[in-house]
């Protein structure tokens, strides 16, 4: 088989499986196997970005979104009805699903290095490769010159979202029992212990004989 | 990135730097101190709507790589949408107190909104129109959420976030395929390609997808859905903010993308949204015969507004997009009136929510009833208001640009509509007071003459309307 016809097929074949897994992720009834659904089709499109030769892209998708939101997200799922008893049989129901995600995983794991052992090269040339630059390097210029204005808003939408959150879940409420740091920090050892000065007393049957 | 590239952009990175320091130092403020942040809001804004004026180029300035046009349309846009953000906070004040809803977020977020329309009616580019309407939407949203203890509140926050979600990623996907057709996000660069593209169809199918975007940012039918429900549940303020300023953004947004993005393809376009300004025209109007609910009214009144306002658009001439544009502002105008007449009838409460809630007004408060007057017969469109001249002038540009049928639609619907604005009159004027409900309006001054001066605007640029149309005009020429 040539380079680019596997590339090709590898194209198809992991963006038939993000399709699938999509679908997968709202039409489960199970939210446990709906989340693991959700990390395969996010495994499969950094798998795609990589195919694109986006490395910094792909795998910031796998470790912030796959490898950190998700996999806390599936905790939360998990624990939402804390029983132990529960909680293990629910291991063993959950393996087979989590075992099939993750055998899908490695073979694209694989493909994707199959492609780069054999040079394929269907996607247009890399702009990044064309300077001499890293992929990342490339992508950092571009942000900080071309779109530094996109960027600097997406933060402003971040401080937004800060604010937001605070905004529509502090609550003051009164009459709850609570710590003020504050006033532990700022408290006095007189306030606290009190030394009293007395007469050193005697036994008790000394006084009595 | 220089100096220039700063220039061009100081207002908006002023905004940002004051509503950081209102931001901290609201912080620091007592609950009974929070008029301070109040006037200090107002300043703000009224400083940056200086900035704006002041700094007006001659003529078309890019920066930042062509991420940000400064022009004519940009200037005249955010010159209105600072004013009715101006007009929000001086009215807002006495019904927030009385719910215990007046904090300091009230405030930055609505900057935070504001700095989002100004960034977004100013793009240059698909990315900054997104950024933009991000930064304008998340604040929208959290701003209907603010009254967190109403349920109905509640609701409508979720249906806006839900519905406004789903459109957001309709919009993305549209521009991701006009990108993929093009290969450039630069709007005028797009410009020039668009006609000649190879790839048509996926230009057409991602030109579709921002339609719907943009409609749904609008409010046209049939994905005005929410309108109606956030109208009802959200905040009055808030609710005067996305009617008026939101929807000069919501122009902008259509501006930038159809024309100085996808001009070429003006013959696509022009069906579609006449096929959509048709429905809105149809659903608003007819909707709006049996509300009882002066918000929601006021609701379906803005789903027909917009469909005059695609009248304009879809003509796609300068002078469609001269008249919409001047149509936008009338309605921005006419919005923060009407919803500053709620304001002032609210109390705490008392929401003032339903039409029968306004019987007698005119024996109770006189002058009120005599501004809400104004309003509906501006809102309806009655010689010698501003709101009949705005309308005068989307008919007259559809016209000129060939589409008669869509004009005497509007015509024939414009009339209909004019049942349920009179009818608002009818009950102030002719119906006998409900006993047990009291109609006493808020003392609060600046209220009260903000909103006499919004209310005789409305008379006094029916009468004089030349100058302001001129510069929508100018606008449009170079």
């Amino acid at each position: 088989m040539s380079p680019q016809l596997f590339q090709i097929i590898c194209f198809y074949a992991f963006g038939i499986v993000a399709v699938i897994s999509a679908l997968m992720v709202i039409s489960m009834r199970n939210s446990v196997h709906a989340v693991l659904s959700l990390v395969l089709t996010f495994f499969s499109v950094a798998c795609l970005w990589l195919l694109a030769q986006a490395e910094f892209l792909g795998i910031a998708l796998v470790v912030v979104y796959v490898g950190a939101v998700m996999v806390l997200f599936l905790f939360v799922v998990m624990m939402l009805d804390i029983n132990h008893e529960r909680l293990r049989e629910g291991f063993i129901k959950y393996l087979p699903v989590g075992i099939v995600v993750a055998a899908v995983m490695l073979v694209e794991l694989l493909a994707l290095i199959g492609v780069k052992a054999m040079h394929a090269n269907t996607m247009g040339p890399d702009p990044a490769a064309a300077q001499g630059l890293s992929n990342t390097a490339w992508l950092g210029q571009a942000m900080y010159t071309q779109f530094l204005l996109p960027f600097e808003i997406a933060a402003l939408i971040l401080t937004v979202g800060v604010i937001a959150a605070v905004v529509l879940t502090l609550r003051h409420r009164t009459g709850t029992k609570q710590q003020n740091p504050g006033d532990q920090v700022r408290v006095e050892a007189t306030r606290r212990v009190r030394i009293v000065k007395m007469e050193a007393e005697r036994r008790q049957q000394e006084s009595q004989s | 990135m220089n100096f220039n590239d700063i220039l061009t952009l100081l207002p908006e990175l002023y905004l940002v730097a004051a509503v950081c320091v209102l931001l901290l130092l609201d912080v620091f403020l007592k609950p009974e101190q929070r008029n301070i942040t109040h006037w200090l809001a107002i300043a703000i804004t009224a400083v940056a709507l200086w900035l704006v004026i002041d700094g007006q180029p001659a003529q078309s300035v890019t920066a930042f790589h062509g991420m940000f046009v400064r022009d004519h349309v940009a200037e005249i846009l955010k010159v209105f949408a600072l004013l009715s953000t101006l007009l929000v906070f001086i009215m807002a004040r006495p019904y927030l107190r009385d719910r215990n809803l007046h904090v300091g977020e009230f405030y930055s977020l609505t900057i935070f909104a504001t700095i989002g329309i100004m960034i977004l009616v100013s793009a240059g580019s698909l990315i900054t129109v997104y950024t933009g309407l991000e930064l304008l939407t998340l604040s929208s949203y959290a701003l209907v959420a603010l009254n967190r203890d109403s349920r109905l509140s509640s609701e409508a926050a979720i249906k806006y976030f839900v519905l406004g979600a789903l459109s957001s990623g309709m919009l993305l996907y549209g521009m991701s395929m006009v990108y993929g057709a093009a290969g450039t996000l630069d709007l005028a660069q797009l410009h020039l390609l668009a006609g000649g593209v190879d790839m048509t169809n996926l230009m057409m199918f991602g030109l579709i997808f921002m339609i719907v975007g943009i409609s749904f940012k609008l409010g046209v039918a049939p994905f005005h859905m929410w309108l109606p429900d956030v109208y009802q549940g959200a905040p009055t303020p808030m609710v005067s903010f996305i009617g008026s300023a939101s929807k000069l953004a919501a122009f902008g947004m259509a501006f930038r993308l159809l024309e100085s993005g996808l001009g070429q393809l003006h013959d696509q376009w022009q069906v579609i949204l006449s096929v959509l300004a048709v429905l809105s025209l149809a659903i608003g109007n007819l909707v709006a015969l049996v509300q009882t609910n002066i918000k929601r009214l006021l609701a379906y009144s803005t789903i027909s507004h917009m469909g005059y306002l695609l009248l304009g658009l879809a003509a796609g001439t300068q002078q469609g997009f001269s008249a919409s544009m001047f149509y936008v502002i009338a309605y921005a105008l006419m919005s923060t009136a009407a919803f500053g007449v709620i304001l002032v009838m609210a109390r705490a409460g008392f929401e003032c929510e339903e039409i029968d809630d306004l019987k007698g007004l005119a024996r109770r408060s006189p002058w009120f009833a005599f501004l809400m007057l104004l309003t509906m017969v501006s809102l309806a469109g009655v010689p010698p208001m501003f709101g009949f001249f705005a309308k005068l002038m989307v008919f007259k540009a559809a016209i000129d640009a060939g589409l008669l049928w869509l004009a005497i639609v509007g015509a024939v619907f414009a009339i209909i509509g004019l049942y349920y604005y009179l009818r608002v009159v009818k009950v102030m004027y002719f119906d006998k007071p409900v006993e047990g409900v009291e109609l006493k309006p808020q003392t609060d001054k600046p209220l009260r003459w903000a909103l006499s001066i919004n209310a005789l605007a409305l008379l006094a640029l029916g009468l004089y309307w030349g100058p302001l149309l001129a510069w929508c005009q100018r606008a449009f020429a170079g």
